[in-house]
């Protein structure tokens, strides 16, 4: 993967991060993400990203778990291995509907996991650098990736203007990474040494 | 909120729809009750007051599902529902008129001791009969017509007190102390409703006034069943005003991310209402005990049988389908043409449930039905309208009001 240069604006409040991502936005800057320690509703509408096909995934999944579970306990019931279960006939659809049920969930679950864990490159032992640690605790951060052309004394200008309590300048790998950090930050033997 | 119309005026041609439904159905229905209900022929009757009956009690369960809709939320402190609760409000002030029809209408069949539509009334078939005997403590016209009559009544008087305590949120703006204060008599208010809707609606009233149609026979899903069935098809009525309001150009408020959480309601309860179909079904399929399969007979193989498969047709493969994909939620067309699918099809539902024991060996629907079911219809159309134009649309001081129009999905 590739290192590249970024400017990181932090914001420590919600309604000063959505007018300054309006204006970041407006000014024609490429927002690379921006990082919260929760959810916050509407940020991705005024990042401008396009809705996630999760559920649409989700929804093949499942489909597929429907036809592997008919197709698996028809062949099974009527031409592999017929059994008479109570007299009842060998195509006893409602017996097999909780079956069939559950393995389309069961699809549309795990399928669901998977993909989603792909799309956010998450696995045991992949790493990605870390723009501010406070992310996770009270920071709002904004990640700006830098072209060729950027200036990042007018951007770091632009952002403390619209609020930030804080900018710097980063060159960090972009992708995930296998491996170790190189320094294993931990924030509280940190505080305790301070 | 300066621009916000807060008061409602009934448009003419809603009023005179209403008037032309309520005029022939009210037509079909004296028509009806003339020729059949009074007639000498018991089946006849038996066409008349079955057709009439679980009309009634349709209506009744699914306007009381708008007054149950607004008490679970109240109990949750939900607040998403705020921007449009008048609308539910105006739903659950026909309980006491439709519920008042059913009163009047079960009591004279119970009363008049009817037995081809309560068999258990017969009192020398219920002598010799130990099925019905072992019954009888709970199917017997004393205590049905008690315990019938104290429902109808609660529902009334603990949907009105409701109603109230909404209408204290148009007065004055209210500080954190007195909201607080609001919140919780709000929510004892709703929990003595949501009590009494569970040891009626979600029990004993289902077993009362439908499942002892056949008399013999019992299923423990019926009651949720039914509560399944009145309420999914209470959130569409819910969702079919919203959008009618909405198109008139009032409820601002209210988005489509309201709407997409009312369409959520519907899509989930049609899938519950399709579980407890599915489990009431396949129980009695896989046991094959022929006390219970009777039941089916005539629905699965019989003259019901396009009937019945409509039903799951149109109750559950059409919500699942086409109320799947968010964008089909949060379409104001689409949902009106789901909701309607719904409110008609959870009426085939209640036909199939009552007129499928009553007259087994043919399928009855037609003029009457349907004329019934237009005097109903046109009575709740033009009652909600007028229970609108009554108070304003938004209870503006409600503490979580704010949180209904920042409402986001």
């Amino acid at each position: 993967m590739a290192q590249k240069k970024f400017v990181v604006g932090c914001f420590d409040e919600e309604k000063v991060l959505f007018p300054a991502v309006k204006q970041v936005r407006a000014a024609g800057y490429k927002i690379k993400d921006v990082y919260t320690p929760f959810a916050v509703h509407g940020l991705d509408h005024a990042l401008g990203m396009r809705e996630t096909s999760l559920h649409t995934a989700g929804f093949i999944y499942g489909i597929t778990g429907t036809a592997t579970a008919i197709s698996a306990i028809s062949w099974i019931f009527t031409k592999d291995w017929p059994l008479n279960i109570g007299g009842k006939p060998h195509f006893a659809l409602p017996a097999w509907v909780p079956i069939i049920f559950e393995l389309t969930v069961l699809f549309a679950a795990v399928g669901m996991v998977m993909t989603f864990c792909y799309l956010c490159q998450l696995a045991p032992g992949v790493k990605k650098h870390h723009f501010h640690k406070r992310a996770t605790d009270d920071l709002f951060v904004m990640v700006i990736e830098c072209t060729d052309k950027t200036n990042t004394d007018d951007l770091k200008a632009l952002l403390s203007s619209n609020g930030a309590i804080e900018t710097d300048v980063q060159v960090a790998e972009d992708g995930w990474w296998f491996g170790t950090y190189d320094k294993e930050d931990n924030l509280y033997n940190e505080k305790q040494l301070a | 909120m300066a621009s916000i119309k807060e008061q409602f005026e009934i448009p003419g041609t809603l009023k005179t729809w209403s008037y032309a439904l309520i005029g022939i159905g009210g037509a079909a229905l004296l028509y009806g009750m003339f020729t059949k209900g009074f007639s000498s022929d018991e089946h006849e009757q038996v066409h008349f007051w079955g057709t009439l009956m679980y009309n009634t009690i349709f209506w009744t369960l699914v306007t009381n599902a708008a007054m149950f809709f607004l008490c679970f939320s109240t109990m949750a402190m939900a607040a998403w529902m705020q921007s449009f609760r008048r609308i539910a409000e105006a739903i659950s002030t026909l309980v006491p008129i439709f519920g008042g029809i059913t009163l009047m209408v079960l009591l004279y069949v119970v009363l008049s001791h009817n037995h081809h539509i309560y068999h258990w009334l017969d009192a020398e078939a219920v002598a010799k009969d130990p099925i019905l005997k072992g019954k009888a403590g709970f199917l017997n016209p004393t205590f049905f017509v008690i315990w019938t009559t104290l429902t109808i009544v609660l529902w009334s008087y603990f949907g009105y007190r409701m109603r109230q305590i909404s209408l204290e949120a148009d007065v004055a703006p209210m500080d954190a102390a007195t909201a607080h204060k609001y919140n919780v008599r709000s929510m004892v208010r709703s929990g003595f409703f949501l009590v009494w809707f569970g040891l009626t609606v979600a029990s004993t009233v289902p077993w009362l006034w439908l499942m002892s149609i056949d008399s013999h026979w019992y299923s423990t899903m019926y009651s949720w069943y039914t509560f399944a069935s009145s309420f999914v098809a209470g959130m569409a009525l819910i969702a079919l005003w919203l959008i009618y309001m909405k198109n008139k150009g009032y409820m601002e408020l209210s988005t489509s991310e309201h709407l997409h959480d009312v369409g959520k309601f519907m899509f989930a309860f049609s899938i519950f209402w399709t579980y407890l179909w599915f489990s009431q079904y396949m129980l009695i399929w896989y046991a094959n005990i022929p006390e219970e399969t009777i039941y089916f007979k005539n629905r699965v193989q019989g003259s019901y049988k396009p009937i019945f498969f409509l039903n799951l047709f149109i109750n559950f493969l059409c919500p699942l389908l086409i109320l799947m994909k968010r964008s089909a939620k949060r379409n104001f067309t689409l949902v009106a043409f789901m909701a309607v699918l719904i409110l008609f099809g959870h009426w085939i539902d209640f036909y199939q449930m009552v007129m499928g024991s009553l007259m087994k060996e043919h399928v009855s629907l037609g003029w009457l039905d349907f004329g019934i079911l237009a005097f109903f219809v046109g009575v709740m159309i033009l009652m909600v309208a007028r229970s609108l134009a009554s108070k304003p649309l938004i209870a503006k001081y409600h503490p979580f009001l704010k949180e209904s129009i920042l409402h986001q999905v």
